[in-house]
C-alpha cells in the first residue's frame, strides 16, 4: 500500500440524534480542536488520529441532517463541505454516513443522497448493542451490497467497533479513483419520494424488524408528554435546576473568589505600588476573576442541559413550550437557548444556531439577554439588601425573595413582550414551521457527558481570556487614567475618564434619580454587569465592596433615596450591560443593524423603566 | 368504506396511512418548501400515522408516530398531510 503524503479527510455526516458526536468522541478522544468555520458561526470540530497501519486522519464533526439539501446554518455546512465548496475548508477523501441502527429509513435517504456526491463513503450503524437487544436483524452484506459502500458496526460509547471503522475508512481512502463526479443537485419532491421509495425497499430487503421494539419510550411519553403533568414535570426540572445553580454553585464560586483574591494580595506584595500593580491586580487578576467566578454556575447549567438533551427530554420540553412561547412568537426550539441565558447570555446566543428558521433565530437573539443572567445577581442582591427590608409578607413570602422574584419575572415577561413585537412590527404574518423528531429515550453515558462539560468549559475559558480579558484592560485604564491631581481627597476614580463620563452624562441620568457616582460605576459596568458592584465600592470607599456587601449596602442606603435604588434596579433588568454579549450579538447576526436595534431597545426599556420606578416612588413619597 | 381527513384533524388514537403530502397545486415558495420536509422528516405516502400526543392549548402541537420513528409538529403543518383512517 502506498503511504500517503497527506492526512486522509474524513467527514461525519448523520441524522440528528445518531449519535455523531459520541463516534466523533470515540474516534478521536482528546485529540480535537474546535473553533469555527470561516466567514460563519457554526461550530467546527475537528480531531486527528492515526491508523493502526500508520496512516494519519482528520476527521470533521458535521452538523446533523436530514437532508443535504440544506435549511439551518447548521445544514449549509454540512452541505458545503460534504460538497467540498465550503470556503477555506479541503473537500473529503471519505464520508461516513452514522447511523442509528434502530431508527435507519431516513438515513438511508440521507445516504442515497451521499453516493450521488460521488465521494467514498463508509455507513457507521451505530448504536449496534441497542439494536441488538431488541432483536434487530440486519443483514450487513446486502446492506453493503444495496448501497455499494462499506457498512460497520459501531458502539461509540463502548468504544466497539472504531478499529474496524478506522480499517474501513483508511481501505476506502486509498482507493485509486479519478475525479470525482458530483450528480447531487437539491432534490424535489418528487425526487425524495423515488429515494423514500428506494430507502423502503432496502429497508424491506435487509432489515427484519425487532422482536422487541423499544416500548419504553412510548411509556415515558405518556408521562412526559401528558398536557399537564408534563408541564407539571418541565416546571419542576427547571426549579431544581434552577436551585443546584444558585446552591451548589456557591462553595465553588466563593473559593475562586477568595482564590484570585489571594491571588492578588500576593501579587500586591510582591510587586510594588503603582502603575503595574494596579493593572495586575485591578485590571487583570480581578478581571479574569469577576468572569471565572460565573463558570461553577455555567457548568451547572451546562451540565443539565447536557444530561437532558442526552436522555432524549430538550425535544419534549421544547414540545411542551411549543404554544405557550408561540403565542410570543418565539419558536419553540427558543426554549433551550433561552434557558442557558439564565447563566449567561454568551452560550445562550450561540445555542440559538439550532433554530432553522433565520428570522425566528434572530428574534431569540433579540430577546436571549433579557434573561436575567447571573452577572446581574450581585448588583440585585446588592440594591435588595440596601433598600428591601427583610421581612415577610402574606404571613410566608421573603419580600426580598419577592423582589428578587419580580426581577426575573419582568425579565421573561419582556422578553416575551419584545418578541411578540419584533413578529409584528418586523416580520408580520410569517409563521415557522415547527417540526422535530422526538428521538428514543436513552441513559446518558457518564463519560460523554463529563467530556461534553469539559469542552464547554474550555470554550468558555477561551472566550474568557479572548474577548473578556482585553475589555476588561480597557475599562481599567479608563477608571485610572488620567491620575488625581495632587492634594485631590475624592477616590481616584472621580478624576479618571471614567469620572469625566459619569459627571458628563449625569444630565442625562438625572430624570430617572441617578447620581454621577452611580454613572461612573455604569461605565465599568459595561465590560461585565456585576464589577459595578466592586466600583460602587470604589466610589463610595468602601473596601473590599464584592466581600463585604453588607457594608456597602448600608452606606447606598443612606447616601441614595428609596426610588433611586428601585430606578438602579429597574435599569439593570433591560440595560445591555454587557460588552462582551453584544459582542457575540454581532458575530452571530453578522449584522450591526440588528446589534444596533438589540442595544438601541434594551437602553430605551432601561431608560423609561428607570423613569417610571423613579417618578412613581417619589410620587407615592419614596423620594 | 375508509374515512379520510387532514392529520391536523386527528385525535389521539387516531392511526392511518398517508395517503397524500401537500396539495399538490403549489401556488406559494413555502408551500413547496414544507411539502420537501415533511417528506424528509418520513412523511411520505404510504407510511403509518398515529396520533401519540396533544398540547396541552388548542391541543397544539402534536406528537405523531410515523412508521417507527417518533416526530412533533404543529396542526397548522399536519394540515398539509391526508391520512386515510383505519377501520375502527
Amino acid at each position: 500500500m502506498d503511504v500517503a503524503v497527506r492526512p486522509a479527510r474524513i467527514a461525519l455526516v448523520g441524522n440528528p440524534n445518531s449519535g455523531k458526536t459520541a463516534l466523533f468522541n470515540a474516534l478521536t478522544g482528546a485529540h480535537q480542536k474546535v473553533a469555527n468555520y470561516a466567514g460563519v458561526t457554526v461550530e467546527r470540530k475537528e480531531g486527528r488520529i492515526v491508523s493502526e497501519a500508520g496512516r494519519s486522519m482528520t476527521i470533521l464533526d458535521l452538523p446533523g441532517t436530514y437532508s443535504l439539501r440544506a435549511r439551518s446554518l447548521d445544514e449549509e455546512v454540512t452541505r458545503d463541505a460534504v460538497l467540498g465548496t465550503l470556503a477555506g475548508e479541503v473537500p473529503p477523501d471519505v464520508v461516513v454516513c452514522v447511523a442509528d441502527a434502530t431508527n435507519l429509513r431516513l438515513v438511508l435517504r440521507l445516504a442515497l443522497e451521499l453516493k450521488q456526491v460521488g465521494r467514498p463513503m463508509v455507513l457507521a450503524l451505530n448504536m449496534f448493542d441497542i439494536a441488538q437487544r431488541q432483536g434487530l436483524r440486519i443483514d450487513l452484506e446486502r446492506l453493503s451490497a444495496e448501497l455499494g459502500a462499506p457498512v460497520v458496526t459501531t458502539v461509540a460509547t463502548r468504544k466497539r467497533g472504531i478499529t474496524e471503522l478506522v480499517a474501513a475508512v483508511e481501505a476506502q481512502a486509498g482507493l485509486f479513483r479519478a475525479e470525482t463526479h458530483n450528480e447531487w443537485h437539491a432534490p424535489s419532491a418528487a425526487e425524495i419520494r423515488v429515494a423514500h421509495r428506494e430507502a423502503e425497499r432496502i429497508m424491506k430487503a435487509c432489515v427484519r424488524p425487532p422482536e422487541r421494539p423499544d416500548t419504553l419510550t412510548g411509556k415515558i411519553d405518556s408521562l412526559l408528554l401528558n398536557p399537564v403533568a408534563g408541564l407539571v414535570i418541565l416546571l419542576a426540572v427547571l426549579f431544581v435546576m434552577f436551585q443546584a445553580v444558585f446552591a451548589w454553585a456557591t462553595p465553588a464560586m466563593d473559593l475562586i473568589e477568595a482564590g484570585f483574591g489571594a491571588l492578588g494580595g500576593l501579587v500586591a506584595a510582591v510587586v510594588p505600588d503603582g502603575l503595574l500593580q494596579s493593572l495586575i491586580v485591578d485590571g487583570l487578576i480581578s478581571g479574569v476573576g469577576s468572569v471565572l467566578v460565573f463558570l461553577p454556575q455555567i457548568l451547572i447549567i451546562f451540565l443539565f442541559i447536557i444530561l437532558l438533551e442526552d436522555f432524549g427530554y430538550m425535544a419534549r420540553a421544547a414540545f411542551l413550550m411549543d404554544k405557550i412561547m408561540g403565542g410570543a412568537g418565539l419558536h419553540g426550539r427558543a426554549f433551550i437557548p433561552l434557558l442557558s441565558s439564565f447563566a449567561c447570555a454568551i452560550p445562550g446566543i450561540m445555542a440559538t444556531r439550532v433554530i432553522e428558521a433565520k428570522r425566528d433565530r434572530l428574534t431569540t437573539i433579540l430577546v436571549a439577554p433579557l434573561m436575567t443572567c447571573s452577572a446581574r445577581i450581585p448588583v440585585y442582591t446588592l440594591i435588595i439588601a440596601a433598600f428591601i427590608p427583610n421581612e415577610t409578607v402574606w404571613g410566608f413570602a421573603n419580600l426580598q425573595g419577592l423582589v428578587m422574584f419580580g426581577l426575573y419575572a419582568s425579565g421573561i415577561l419582556s422578553a416575551l413582550l419584545v418578541s411578540l413585537v419584533v413578529r409584528k412590527v418586523f416580520w408580520r404574518g410569517a409563521v415557522e414551521p415547527f417540526m422535530m423528531e422526538l428521538p428514543a429515550y436513552k441513559i446518558p453515558d457518564v463519560k460523554s457527558v463529563l467530556f461534553n462539560l469539559w469542552l464547554r468549559a474550555k470554550i468558555f475559558m477561551r472566550r474568557a481570556g479572548k474577548i473578556i480579558l482585553p475589555l476588561m484592560i480597557i475599562v481599567w485604564a479608563l477608571s485610572t487614567f488620567p491620575y488625581p491631581p495632587e492634594g485631590a481627597t475624592g477616590p481616584a476614580i472621580d478624576y479618571s475618564v471614567a469620572g469625566m463620563i459619569g459627571k458628563t452624562l449625569e444630565p442625562i441620568f438625572a430624570p430617572i434619580g441617578f447620581s454621577w457616582q452611580m454613572v461612573v460605576a455604569l461605565v465599568p459596568g459595561m465590560a461585565a454587569r456585576e464589577v459595578a458592584v466592586a466600583v460602587l465600592g470604589t466610589v463610595y470607599a468602601v473596601a473590599g465592596a464584592e466581600e463585604n456587601v453588607g457594608a456597602l449596602a448600608s452606606v447606598l442606603a443612606a447616601d441614595w433615596s428609596l426610588a433611586t435604588g428601585l430606578a438602579f434596579l429597574a435599569w439593570y433588568v433591560f440595560a445591555p450591560q454587557c460588552l462582551p454579549t453584544i459582542g457575540v450579538v454581532r458575530r452571530e447576526t453578522g449584522s450591526l443593524k440588528w446589534t444596533l436595534i438589540m442595544v438601541g431597545y434594551m437602553f430605551a426599556l432601561a431608560y423609561l423603566s428607570a423613569f417610571v420606578v423613579y417618578r412613581i416612588a417619589v410620587a407615592l413619597g419614596g423620594g | 368504506m375508509t374515512q379520510t381527513i387532514k392529520l391536523s384533524q386527528a385525535r389521539i388514537g387516531d392511526r392511518g396511512v398517508i395517503t397524500q403530502v401537500g396539495d399538490h397545486c403549489h401556488h406559494q415558495e413555502h408551500e413547496v418548501e414544507l411539502e420537501r420536509r415533511l417528506l424528509e422528516l418520513g412523511f411520505v405516502e404510504g407510511a403509518r400515522v398515529e396520533l401519540l400526543h396533544e398540547g396541552l392549548f388548542g391541543r397544539d402541537p402534536i406528537a405523531i408516530k410515523v412508521d417507527d420513528m417518533r416526530v412533533a409538529l404543529r396542526r397548522h403543518e399536519a394540515a398539509s398531510l391526508t391520512i386515510a383512517l383505519d377501520a375502527a
